[in-house]
């Protein structure tokens, strides 16, 4: 996969102090996020490409293999359009 | 009374913010004695309520009304919601709004906004033959699109409408619509008074979803229709508002804080007012909020029912307007003693010498006429 997700139309990433976890919130309605899934959306800023996040999300939990993972959670958080995948020459 | 153990936080705060409306939908849902419950909460107050309903675990707040528009002091409530951390949605028939207001929403952080289509026959009419009301809605879709908002569209379907569905979905999305709700009219309020005129035959229901397949079909690449089945021609009670004091809480423009915006009507129940108590002592404490959590509360023959956790026993209002008693099943559910009301209105519906009063439009004159009905019929009961 390439290219550099952001957040679809509409959505807003958060941490939800009364829920204890990331959220994202979308008109009418929010999802609960996992920690894992918090990890990725969080990193996913629309500056950072896909690389970026495996490298970063790595580094930062010190695990080496993650790609297969985020990628996997990717796809179905473009499917379910919670993000868009800006592919050509951008960051 | 056996509410559920722990009671979890509402996830809405909706804020009908004034019944002021410039408007006349005769489906409209604001209490037909709206015209008695008129004095407003001031900016202070809403702004302590906002801040109350984020403590309380509320996320998503929704200004409604009325027509929130008329509250001037409506960016400044959205400004703050967002700063709380609010995702902020505002429900309005777009009708006033302009370019100024909408970048004063934008700058407030506006998250999301859902433009209601208000028809009374005549809109509805000047809506398909592409006149006045197409245009109001093509400008303020341009100046929602233009600010980087989706564009998310709700239209009230009924009896005099339906029969135009594809025609409306094709003019929404000649609007550019994003998202589409087709909410079937519930039956409350001005609508129930309606209900005669409003209530469409079986047979067009089923072509009306017909034609939306095909619609969801041919546009799914971009826009999601959402079609709302309704509760009468189902046969099947809906959970309404998600559980009573589940997932809502909604503050009326006097500050009458209650569980649905309908429930106000339920005799013997008292609601709490938000300039006498926190919000948090209305969400857990209120016996307006406990009365129906959870199925303690129930009878004959939900309380024996396998359907009890999933439907709640359907509306607690619905019970009351057409069973005369909040605590009985919800007569859309064919096991309830009332159902025949259901089935009758229906049987009404495809009834082609059906008898019918007048539509009434939703004013404040009608408001006051039907409150002194209701004064005058009480004091000779
Ligand atoms: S339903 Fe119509 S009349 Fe009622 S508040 Fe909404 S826009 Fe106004
Ligand atoms: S009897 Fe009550 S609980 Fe059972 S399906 Fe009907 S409304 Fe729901």
């Amino acid at each position: 996969m390439d290219g550099t997700p952001r957040l679809g139309h509409g959505f807003r990433f958060q941490w939800e102090p009364a829920q204890q976890c990331h959220v994202l919130l979308y008109p009418e309605g929010m999802i609960k996020l996992n920690q894992s899934g918090g990890e990725i959306l969080a990193r996913c800023d629309g500056q950072r490409d896909v690389a970026a996040i495996v490298a970063d999300l790595e580094a930062a939990f010190s695990a080496s293999g993650l790609r297969g993972d985020v990628e996997a959670f990717l796809a179905m958080a473009i499917e379910k359009r919670w993000l868009k995948l800006e592919t050509g020459a951008k960051a | 009374m056996n509410a559920p153990a722990k009671i979890g936080p509402p996830m809405w705060l909706l804020a009908e913010v004034t019944y002021r409306c410039p408007l006349h939908c005769v489906f409209c849902y604001n209490p037909v004695d709206f015209a008695q419950h008129e004095a407003e909460l001031s900016t202070d107050d809403w702004l302590r309520v906002l801040r109350e309903g984020r403590e309380l675990g509320a996320v998503q707040c929704g200004f409604s009304g009325g027509e929130p528009l008329l509250r001037d002091d409506l960016e400044i409530l959205i400004g703050e919601a967002r700063q709380l951390g609010y995702y902020t949605n505002l429900i309005t028939s777009g009708v006033g709004l302009t370019e100024a207001r909408l970048d004063a929403f934008k700058a407030a952080g506006l998250d999301h906004i859902q433009l209601s289509f208000q028809d009374s026959t005549k809109e509805i009419n000047d809506f398909l033959t592409h006149t006045r009301t197409f245009d109001l809605k093509q400008k303020v879709g341009e100046m929602i699109k233009a600010r980087g908002w989706p564009m998310v569209m709700n239209v009230v379907i009924h009896r005099l409408n339906i029969d135009h569905i594809g025609r409306i979905i094709e003019m929404a999305d000649a609007l550019g619509a994003e998202y589409l709700e087709l909410a079937n009219a519930q039956y409350y309020s001005w609508a129930l008074l309606n209900r005669d005129q409003l209530m469409p035959s079986r047979e067009q229901l089923r072509r009306a979803e017909a034609i939306t397949n095909e619609w969801k079909a041919k546009l799914a690449e971009r826009m999601r229709i959402l079609f709302v089945v309704p509760d009468y021609h189902e046969g099947k009670p809906k959970k309404c508002m998600n559980g009573w004091g589940n997932v809502f809480l909604t503050v009326t423009p006097d500050g009458t804080a209650l569980p649905c915006h309908t429930a106000r009507m339920l005799p013997g129940l008292e609601f709490p007012n938000v300039r006498d108590s926190s919000l948090r002592e209305i969400w857990h404490e209120s016996e307006g909020f406990n009365h129906y959590r959870g199925t303690g509360w129930m009878k004959k023959p939900c309380r024996d029912c396998d359907h009890k956790e999933e439907d709640l026993g359907g509306c607690r209002c619905q019970a009351y307007l057409l069973a005369g008693d909040a605590d009985a099943a919800d007569p859309v559910c064919p096991k309830s003693p009332h159902h025949e009301i259901v089935s009758a209105a229906l049987e009404n519906a495809t009834n082609p010498d059906r008898q019918t009063q007048p539509l009434i439009f939703r004013d404040p004159k009608e408001s006051k006429r039907l409150i002194e009905e209701a004064e005058a019929s009480e004091s000779t009961s």
